[in-house]
């Protein structure tokens, strides 16, 4: 499974690409949107994106809309990752195409459910047994 | 000062008779982490001192403190989301075959901590019932400090990345300030209330449905059977049961039979357990035996006629006194004294036909929208729609209650620049 970490922030994509190592992802990093899309279009194949809304060149949105207008990118899952929360953002970003949405700050936990719902990872169960 | 064995070992006879969890040597560590909060406010965080003092008298509502600490909480939306799958692929149909479309169900979230898991299943629900059906979710803990927090269904940020689908956040969420509000059409559908699993079940309750999930597990084998016991006896003959990932009914209950769903399971009375009428996942064999429709006798009172009546109900956050056992109100005893006939809450419309962008809908390209269950889809004992026809292009993408694996790339090829950095 490889995923794309999409963000301006090279701490941040540490963080996202760290937490999805951890869930076995191979992970690959772009700065901005027109970054990752000139990956995607030299061929790397990726199975997810986690994708910032505010950055320069090419913001997240845009990112989303170009992916999605594109054939050749269909069988993608674009997840935002972002501090954006308002009901309003988060509309236009699943309006736009993206399939899931997850407001920073967030715990790994939040991550491994996201992407468990969307059948991007093992079903993970942790039971914690007092006894 | 460390907890010493003695202390340790009072917490642990409280909590196994409270609640039947136990705490078995060598959990002092979890003891100690749980209490300290409790400390800090008595004995200024010294946990020994703590327990020492409470035994001593005259903190008995410390008692339910202590339980309801040592009871995890964990919990988070669509937990799992195998069970979600298997409700509205399966068991959903099968009991709307023998029930007809206008069916109203009856399910208990048993142990529903702060809400997520009712709310989650009253979202599968709303999208996944034809027109016509209907339902009602009681929900219920042992907990009333975790119980008023479901009640009000407020979440916070960080409550709600854990596992709530963005396009269900949505529709039933509206963003307050920081936080999140579950809609007042959604929590109408849900009845809180108070219930130890060691107590008697709702008296005269049948259920279609119960989630009993990741509990089972903190008890001994004896109690583990107790519960099942006491649970097949209000579940409907064609009803099904949903534990936990980790749990089963095997070898320690057999009057269950497993029926394997997708990756899990679900459990339904077995004919030898069962009062009559077709067992899930046999075939419809006229009337089920199960209340087919009509009201819980003695009825699930609906949240407006017995807001939060079970006064003292909880062993925790009650005055002092609530914690004992005696004053725990039973399920049956509260729905006895709201005297209603069983509450008929009207269906919430499916808001998922309507973008929440008046024009804006997902371009005909999209690869994999996910709109699961559309309303409508689950009529007789059609399964609901699967994976192959549950994405038609140009649907909201705000119809999606479950998702879909993109197909993987057939090759992959390797990157021509970017390596992995």
């Amino acid at each position: 499974m490889r995923a794309l970490v999409i963000d301006d922030s090279r701490t941040m994509r540490r963080i996202v690409a760290g937490n999805l190592q951890q869930l076995g992802f191979e992970t690959y990093q772009a700065e901005h949107g027109q970054d990752a899309l000139d990956l995607l279009d030299g061929g790397l194949e990726v199975d997810l994106c986690c994708i910032d809304w505010n950055m320069p060149v090419m913001d997240g949105l845009t990112f989303v809309s170009r992916v999605r207008a594109d054939p050749r990118w269909r069988s993608v899952t674009l997840m935002m990752v972002t501090t954006e929360s308002e009901q309003g953002q988060i509309v236009r970003a699943l309006a736009a195409g993206a399939h899931e949405y997850l407001i920073k700050p967030f715990t790994p936990d939040a991550l491994r459910d996201k992407l468990e719902f969307l059948g991007l990872t093992a079903p993970a169960w942790t039971v914690e047994e007092p006894a | 000062m460390a907890l010493s064995q003695e202390s340790f070992a009072w917490v642990a006879d409280l909590v196994r008779r409270r609640s039947a969890i136990q705490l078995a040597g060598g959990k002092e560590y979890l003891v100690e982490s749980r209490l300290l909060p409790l400390a800090r406010d008595l004995t200024g965080g010294d946990v020994d001192a703590y327990v020492q003092r409470v035994r001593g008298g005259g903190h008995d509502g410390e008692h339910g403190r202590i339980v309801e600490a040592l009871t995890t909480n964990e919990t988070s939306w669509f937990r799992d989301s195998s069970p979600f799958t298997s409700l509205r692929t399966h068991v959903l149909p099968q009991l709307l075959s023998t029930r007809g479309s206008v069916a109203h169900l009856k399910v208990w979230s048993a142990a529903c901590s702060t809400g997520q898991e009712p709310y989650s299943l009253a979202m599968t629900l709303t999208d996944a019932l034809p027109p016509g059906a209907s339902f009602e979710i009681l929900a219920t803990d042992l907990s009333e400090q975790v119980l008023t927090r479901a009640r009000s269904g407020r979440y916070s940020q960080l409550e709600i990345n854990r596992g709530l689908p963005a396009p269900l956040m949505v529709r039933h969420l509206t963003r307050v300030g920081a936080e999140w509000q579950i809609s007042d059409g959604l929590r109408r559908t849900i009845t809180f209330r108070a219930h130890n699993l060691l107590d008697p079940p709702p008296a005269g309750a049948r259920f279609d449905i119960v989630f009993l999930r990741n509990v089972l597990i903190y008890f001994d084998a004896a109690t583990k059977k107790a519960i099942l016991d006491r649970v097949r006896r209000v579940l409907a003959p064609d009803g099904a049961l949903v534990l936990g990932a980790a749990e089963t009914t095997i070898g320690i209950d057999d009057s269950w039979q497993r029926v394997p769903v997708g990756t899990g399971s679900v459990y339904t009375p077995s004919r030898a357990g069962a009062a009559g009428g077709a067992p899930f996942g046999a075939p419809a064999g006229g009337p089920a035996g199960g209340p087919a429709g009509g009201p819980l006798a003695g009825g699930l009172p609906s949240p407006r006629v017995a807001p939060a009546a079970t006064p003292a109900a909880a062993l925790a956050g009650g005055p002092p006194g609530a914690a004992s056992l005696a004053a725990r109100a039973p399920l049956g005893r509260a729905v006895a004294a709201a005297g209603t006939a069983g509450s008929l809450l009207p269906r919430p419309r499916p808001a998922a036909a309507q973008p929440l962008v008046p024009g804006q809908s997902r371009p005909a390209t999209t690869p994999r929208p996910v709109p699961a269950a559309a309303s409508g889809a689950a009529r007789g004992a059609r399964p609901l729609p699967n994976a192959s026809d549950r994405n038609p292009p140009g649907r909201s993408p705000f119809d999606r209650t479950t998702y879909d694996r993109p197909t993987p790339a057939a090759t992959p090829v390797p990157p021509t620049r970017g390596a992995q950095r």
